[in-house]
């Protein structure tokens, strides 16, 4: 495959994984649990290459699951001790991230981690870094990684979709019906954790929460069901993931901030032009009134 | 300790301590007008006005740079409530594609114009993470105005503040403008955080509002005290979090201000006189010896 093409497919992934995933992260009210999530994924990501001294994404996948998970199990237990749910959520992530900041300044020194690199991602770098897999060739490591991980988010929403769907919708009967909801919770909190470690090198951490909460938002504006608002989440996400790619080339620009920058558009237009919930609609339908 | 005297280091050192005070002030506004997060928003969506405000003038003009983070955190506090109010997406939702977006969109920016003749020696890049050694005198004086600015509408409108935020019901009886309060609130919080993502960058700022307020609240159940603890916290914290990256050959300003910020809050958490883990566990205990206790003396008095 050509270096685009590369590039293409992996952003393409992102845009799906963070689709998919986006839509119960709005539907639970916890957007902003995701921009927690991606900014303290750093301090996993670099505690685990201080830990093991090299930069290999399994290794880097764990610390960030237990940076995610440790990001919920705090915000949780500050709320718990009468800290109010957001600034709860701006003490911890705003925390972490600080040392993780302060470990790369003070530690790691000159090896290539840097906090730009994890913020912004370098896209373009992804298909140099190529594995060889038996059966089907070289593949860029990233984009292995990603391929693996949608197809655990896509296997998990599969499996739990029932579940997922009441505990979103309505916590208290699915507490009442015997759904594990906490166990269901940090179950989900590490998938959304997989996913920003996984999308992290491609798009890096603030990107990524463009791309799970913006596609998942815009879907929202255009149905009432579950199973469409998924793929027209994971739909937008793509969309998005392209079109940045060729306004970036356009304008010969991030590639990453233009991915962000697309799926504002693609909330915008549905901010605007949906049939039920567009401004545009409810403007003519107060009119006709 | 020699690098303590400098000259230049003194002038980051008052000047991150009065950053600190206001912004742990103005943090318990935002506290209790239950936006913590909204401040992470705005200072993240003021990253294109910034880069916008230096590819218009061509130089690295702080005024107009500052006037261009003012002005795009002002559009993206629209945009928060415009889509929360017309659709039925939530206000956290709105606030996170907000964010990033505009994030997007400055880093977009911030690509182009660092390709611009001059642009790469601009120093853009330290309003992501911050660049407090760069501070100078006439910074501090900025701050300081802002720092006079931000004490004197909060003790001037103490009362109003206080029944704005505690109950909007009767604030509107009274005749209390609900809009022209929000309006000062925005306008302060802006230039609270026009002046600090300088310092601690534009991911950083929401911690120096957040923390301070959150660790204050364990120590007092009263409004005005919060404001004073929460204001010394945010001095406190900016104080000997510049002294300690003073320590270390190029240790960052910002997260150190944040990370001792955090210990204060761990300290307040743990040892705070209100809600305090130990305070907690110290009640319960005497609770459980009067119930232990008075569960005996009901024993013996039934035995008889």
């Amino acid at each position: 495959m050509s270096y685009t093409a590369w590039i293409l497919l992996t952003a393409s992934l992102v845009g799906l994984s963070c689709g998919l995933m986006g839509v119960f992260l709005i539907l639970r009210r916890m957007a902003m649990m995701a921009d927690a999530i991606s900014h303290s994924v750093l301090i996993g990501i670099v505690s685990a290459y201080l830990i093991t001294r090299e930069l290999s994404g399994w290794h880097m996948m764990v610390g960030g699951i237990i940076a995610g998970l440790l990001t919920a199990v705090l915000v949780q237990w500050f709320n718990s001790r009468g800290v109010q749910q957001d600034a709860s959520i701006g003490v911890v992530f705003t925390t972490l991230f600080a040392i993780g900041v302060i470990m790369i300044a003070t530690q790691v020194g000159n090896a290539h981690l840097d906090v730009k690199h994890a913020l912004m991602g370098e896209i373009t770098f992804v298909p140099w870094d190529l594995i060889q897999l038996s059966w089907f060739g070289a593949i860029p490591e990233a984009t292995l990684i990603l391929i693996i991980v949608l197809i655990i988010v896509v296997i998990a929403i599969l499996a739990f979709y029932k579940e997922w769907k009441i505990t979103s919708f309505d916590p208290m009967l699915a507490a009442s019906i015997g759904i594990p909801v906490a166990l269901m919770h940090y179950l989900f909190m590490s998938l959304v954790s997989i996913t920003t470690v996984a999308a992290f090198d491609a798009v890096g951490a603030i990107m990524v929460v463009a791309m799970l909460i913006t596609p998942a938002a815009a879907a929202y504006l255009w149905t009432d069901r579950l199973s469409i608002m998924l793929i027209l989440s994971g739909t937008f996400g793509v969309i998005s993931a392209i079109g940045g790619y060729y306004i970036a080339v356009f304008l010969d620009t991030s590639i990453s901030g233009s991915m962000a920058f697309a799926t504002g558009i693609v909330f915008m237009i549905s901010f605007l032009c949906s049939p039920k919930h567009g401004v545009l609609a409810q403007h003519f339908r107060t009119v006709k009134m | 300790m020699n690098i303590l005297l400098s000259h230049n280091a003194q002038w980051v050192i008052v000047s991150t301590l009065i950053l600190g005070m206001a912004s742990g002030m103005m943090g318990c506004l935002s506290y209790w007008k239950r936006q913590s997060l909204m401040s992470d928003a705005l200072s993240h969506a003021a990253l294109p006005g910034v880069v916008i405000g230096f590819a218009l003038v061509g130089v690295k003009s702080l005024p107009v740079m500052m006037l261009g983070a003012a002005i795009s955190a002002i559009i993206a506090a629209l945009l928060i409530h415009w889509i929360r109010s017309s659709t039925r997406i939530k206000e956290d939702t709105a606030m996170g594609i907000i964010l990033s977006v505009f994030f997007g969109l400055g880093i977009m920016l911030l690509t182009m114009v660092n390709r611009m003749p001059g642009g790469n020696q601009s120093g853009l890049d330290s309003f992501i993470f911050g660049q407090a050694a760069s501070m100078v005198r006439k910074d501090v004086y900025t701050m300081l105005i802002l720092a006079v600015l931000v004490m004197l509408v909060l003790f001037i409108g103490f009362k109003e503040w206080k029944i704005f935020l505690f109950d909007p019901d009767f604030a509107r009886g009274l005749g209390l403008s609900g809009r022209l309060m929000n309006g000062i609130y925005l306008t302060v919080l802006v230039l609270v955080i026009i002046t600090g993502i300088q310092v601690v960058g534009v991911i950083l700022m929401s911690a120096l509002l957040i923390i301070p307020a959150v660790s204050a609240r364990y120590w007092t159940q009263s409004f005005k005290w919060m404001v004073i603890l929460s204001g010394l916290f945010g001095g406190g914290a900016g104080l000997v979090g510049t002294i300690i990256s003073t320590l270390g050959e190029g240790w960052p300003t910002g997260p150190f201000i944040i990370v001792t910020s955090s210990t204060l809050f761990v300290i307040s958490l743990v040892f705070g006189a209100q809600k305090g883990l130990l305070i907690q566990a110290w009640q319960l205990r005497t609770q459980r010896k009067v119930h232990v206790s008075s569960s005996q003396s009901n024993l013996t008095q039934g035995g008889e």
